[in-house]
């Protein structure tokens, strides 16, 4: 498998020169095509910073990253919009739906910046709304819509333009425990039928119990990479508690 | 010391976000000076006494005018700064969970509009006093004065009246202000940046029936004031197309704000392209909450484009008119063989005397009073003026006096008509250098330039009414009035002057003697001694027993015109200013207000990865629409409001339109389209990733 995400002993600093922080200290990883990754720490690990620098929404201070081919720390100004909005699907905590407009609507909004025309959003939108089961809530606002349905019209947006790779920051942050069941049965369902590259930060291990792999990451360093191999959901979640534990306090309070 | 720390901070924050406040604080306070400032201005100049008691009544007029402006930026004021507190509820909500009493935040409150206040009377002063020095250029100029003598002038009365003034608009806010606050509760204010609108879309059918209703009784208010306008018999009556008017604009962008969505979201391939979604989205949740906001300020703008426009071409026609109006220096008329008219003129306020003495010659009247009038004149002509009860314009009108009088009741039918031997005209005519006449003799004719009441004449003379007179019958020659006048003046005004063959008049029918000439001097100087003579006989004692002429001069002529214009030009100019501002910066700080909604929004707009020059373009839109909306509908309603100034204000001549329509746009792009600007490059600041 070709991996699709290639992250390179990259660094992170904040602040000046007298009062440094490293949020991320010299991490290596790669991402293969159709992988289900989750990324585990707890606040302040440097969870967010990562995906914020693999996103191009933040820069790297030292090192590389490559989506597919490209180095996403080269590009600049236009270009790193115009790869956002081709190369990448974004899922965040607390949804980012624009209020002003339908489910629909904010579907078509990242098919209608990419210049698809109309017909074929329509077509799309159905499509992907089906295996979602979102069609009900298509002509509805936001404000509506419960917390799992704006989720997943929320990930509807981020696949729906086939996106080399799909960047989810604690998609289950805000839904209670069954809507959580379902956005991420769905998750599943949109990596192995769909086949797409899903990079999920979290810090709950129920939610990474899904994935195929999780990376634990501690002070902006990985400190431990699991993967599922042939276990059911509930034998990786009891090897990502065990995980847990092992660091610590510090993600207790996640749990 | 704390509270004094924190507001100044907060007045440094926001002088940076809403500098379109600001600079509205600013411009008002110093248009309110410059204008007030304008009676400093006028006084270095020379000028003649006449023209300085017109000056100082249209001060009188533009402090008058000052207070009506002073509540308008007052209402600007209050609704602005109820935006900006709107803005920072939570931020008041942190100050109370601190445990800040409400006292404490009143007062926070009351030293930010202190200083906020003393900062824009400082520099709003400062640009006053510099912007009413390039004012004096333009009166200097209005009154035809040099500016040989200028020098720099401040104005502390009109300084004093600007504090004071604003100082008052300032306690309101604070009063305001501080209720505001006392009265919301915490839980509200910390959470209200939690949008709670709901975006319902209105019914289409009922959307497209009220549209077409509206536009319908706006067309019906247009129809009444352009073509109507006669009917209009009373300064109430032009009120109810006004509020038709009014309500039908109100209507009209509540049901565009459903319609125009539903229009353009049924093109899906232009809806769904780039971000038109987005950005229609954005106007439709919008104008649901701004309809009545859209509506006083497309009413505001309306009255702006008029007045300035209107204005301006009074002033132009005025001017243009006075030099043909007044050919002949000097025109004097007095009123003979009152005796027949006894009643009549005892009612007017004359004196035994007077009417008993009124059978003398202007030239004779002179006499009396011991001034040798012709001494004066290089050349000079003299004509009479004739009437009869029997010849009324109710008798001239003939058998079209039902038609006209139903349609203009409130005319006065009885009164004398003007007559004139055809001889006697021709002599003036000479002498101004206009059109002469001829007449057979059994023909009369009308000469007339009001032109509404020459209308009216044309109505009887197309039908070729013939008059009964000292006991002949005359048929009209012409069957439509013609062009000229007798008496001098700054507009057209002759109603009509019925001119017939010299030998059928009787000379017992005298009833005014006209002088007409020119001086010798050409020098203002000693024509304005002269005049100064003539206007001191008034103060003769000798006024209580005989009649003074009456006169029109060219000079007072030119005077009285230039004060007028000048009066015109600047209330208008003052108000369509200020209403310029008033409703520019409304639309702003709404716009602005809602930055924060708007931040957010584009915020998701760039993770999804729209680029710079899309979102800017979106804003662009987004704010331009907001503007443009109001500014279209005004632009219709004054195209007729216009025709209605034009119909209404004829007195004046109709002057061409487009320079002044030119001189309004201009003002329009400059105040209007700066505003938009500061809006847009503000907002763009705003909604800037930082």
């Amino acid at each position: 498998m070709e991996p699709i995400l290639k992250v390179k002993n990259i660094e992170k600093y904040y602040g000046s020169r007298f009062s440094l922080t490293k949020a991320i200290d010299d991490m290596s990883f790669e991402v293969l095509k159709g992988e289900f990754v989750a990324i585990m720490g707890a606040s302040g690990s440097g969870k967010t910073t990562l995906l914020n620098v693999i996103s191009t929404i933040d820069k790297v201070t030292v090192g590389k990253i490559y989506v597919g081919d490209e180095e996403v720390t080269k590009l600049k100004g236009n270009n790193l919009n115009k790869f956002r909005r081709e190369k990448l699907g974004f899922i965040f905590q607390d949804f980012n739906l624009l209020d002003t407009l339908t489910s629909y609507e904010n579907i078509a909004l990242a098919l209608s910046i990419l210049n698809v025309k109309a017909n074929e959003i329509d077509k799309r939108i159905k499509k992907i709304a089906r295996e979602l089961q979102i069609t009900d809530v298509l002509d509805k606002y936001p404000y509506q819509m419960s917390g799992g349905q704006k989720q997943r019209v929320a990930a509807a947006r981020a696949i729906i333009t086939n996106p080399k790779l799909v960047l989810a920051d604690e998609p289950t942050g805000a839904l209670d425990s069954k809507s959580s069941k379902m956005l991420l049965e769905k998750f599943k369902y949109l990596n192995e039928e769909m086949k797409a590259t899903i990079l999920m930060v979290t810090h709950d291990a129920f939610t990474a119990s899904y994935s195929n792999r999780v990376i634990f990451i501690k002070d902006g360093k990985i400190f431990k990479e699991l993967y599922r191999g042939d276990n059911t959901r509930k034998e990786f979640f009891d090897r990502i508690i065990d995980v847990v534990t092992l660091l610590g306090g510090d993600l207790n309070d996640a749990l | 010391m704390m509270l004094c720390k924190l507001s100044l901070k907060n007045v440094k924050k926001s002088f940076k976000d809403y500098a379109i406040y600001f600079f509205t604080l600013i411009l008002g306070v110093s248009i309110f000076y410059v204008f007030n400032a304008l009676e400093s201005q006028t006084v270095m100049m020379n000028v003649s006494e006449y023209t300085s008691s017109l000056i100082k009544m249209m001060m009188s007029m533009l402090s008058g005018v000052s207070v009506f402006v002073s509540f308008i930026l007052g209402f600007l004021i209050v609704y602005a700064s109820r935006f900006l507190m709107k803005r920072r509820n939570k931020e008041f909500g942190i100050y109370l969970t601190l445990g800040m009493g409400r006292r404490k935040i009143s007062i926070i409150l009351f030293l930010e509009i202190l200083f906020m206040g003393i900062i824009s009377l400082f520099i709003g002063l400062i640009l006053g006093f510099i912007l009413s020095q390039l004012m004096s250029i333009l009166v200097a100029n209005m009154f035809e004065s040099d500016l040989t003598n200028f020098k720099f002038v401040f104005s502390l009365s009109a300084c004093v009246k600007t504090i004071i003034y604003f100082g008052i608009m300032y306690l309101l806010v604070m009063i305001f202000n501080t209720l505001s606050v006392s009265r919301c509760k915490l839980i509200d204010l910390l959470n209200s940046s939690k949008k709670s609108e709901k975006i319902k879309l209105k019914n289409p059918y009922l959307c497209t029936v009220i549209f077409l209703i509206s536009a319908f009784v706006l067309g019906a208010a247009y129809y009444i004031v352009c073509y109507k306008t006669y009917a209009l018999r009373e300064v109430t009556d032009i009120i109810i197309p006004i509020i038709m008017g009014s309500v039908a604009t109100f209507f009209i962008f509540w049901s565009l704000s459903g319609l125009i969505f539903r229009i353009i979201s049924s093109f899906k391939n232009h809806y769904y392209k780039g971000l038109n979604s987005f950005t229609l989205r954005q106007f439709s949740s919008k104008i649901n909450t701004t309809v009545f906001g859209a509506t006083i300020i497309c009413l505001m703008l309306f009255i702006t484009i008029c007045l300035l426009s209107s204005c301006l071409t009074i002033k132009n026609s005025m001017n243009a008119n006075i030099e043909k109006l007044t050919p002949a220096d000097a025109e004097f008329s007095v009123v003979m063989n009152m005796e027949k008219y006894y009643d009549d003129f005892k009612s007017y306020g004359y004196s035994d005397s007077q009417i008993k003495n009124s059978n003398y010659t202007v030239i004779e009247d002179f006499a009396l009073f011991d001034f040798d009038i012709l001494s004066y004149f290089k050349d000079y002509i003299e004509v009479n003026i004739y009437t009869t009860p029997d010849l009324t314009f109710n008798h001239t009108l003939g058998s079209k006096l039902e038609i006209v009088k139903s349609k203009f009741p409130f005319l006065d039918y009885d009164d004398s008509e003007a007559i004139m031997k055809i001889s006697d005209y021709n002599k003036v005519a000479k002498f101004y250098g206009i059109d002469e006449y001829s007449l057979k003799n059994d023909e009369y004719m009308i000469i007339a330039d009001f032109d509404s009441m020459v209308e009216i004449r044309n109505i009887a003379l197309k039908n070729k009414e013939s008059i009964n007179l000292f006991g002949h019958t005359l048929k009209p020659k012409y069957d439509a009035c013609q062009d000229g006048f007798l008496e001098m003046s700054s507009q057209h005004i002759n109603t009509g002057i019925i001119l017939v063959p010299d030998d059928i008049v009787k000379e017992e029918y005298l009833y005014e003697n006209h002088l007409i000439g020119n001086y010798k001097t050409t020098d203002k100087k000693e024509i304005t001694k002269i005049e100064n003579d003539i206007r001191k006989l008034e103060k003769n004692e000798l006024v209580t027993t005989y009649l003074l002429p009456n006169g029109n001069t060219k000079l007072s002529i030119k005077e009285a015109t230039v004060g007028l214009s000048a009066m015109v030009t600047f209330i208008g100019l003052y108000i369509g200013i200020i209403f310029l501002i008033s409703s520019a910066a409304i639309l702003g700080l709404k716009e602005l207000s809602e930055s924060s909604d708007n931040k957010e929004r584009f915020k998701m707009l760039r993770k999804i990865g729209v680029d710079e020059k899309m979102i800017n373009k979106a804003l662009f839109r987004q704010i331009a629409i907001f503007f443009g909306l109001p500014l279209i509908l005004a632009i219709i309603h004054s195209v007729f409001g216009i025709i209605f100034a034009i119909n209404i204000l004829e007195v004046f001549g109709n002057e061409e339109l487009l320079p002044s329509i030119i001189m309004t746009a201009i003002f329009i792009i400059l105040i209007y389209g700066g505003y938009f600007l500061i809006t847009y490059w503000s907002s763009k600041n705003i909604i800037k990733d930082k």
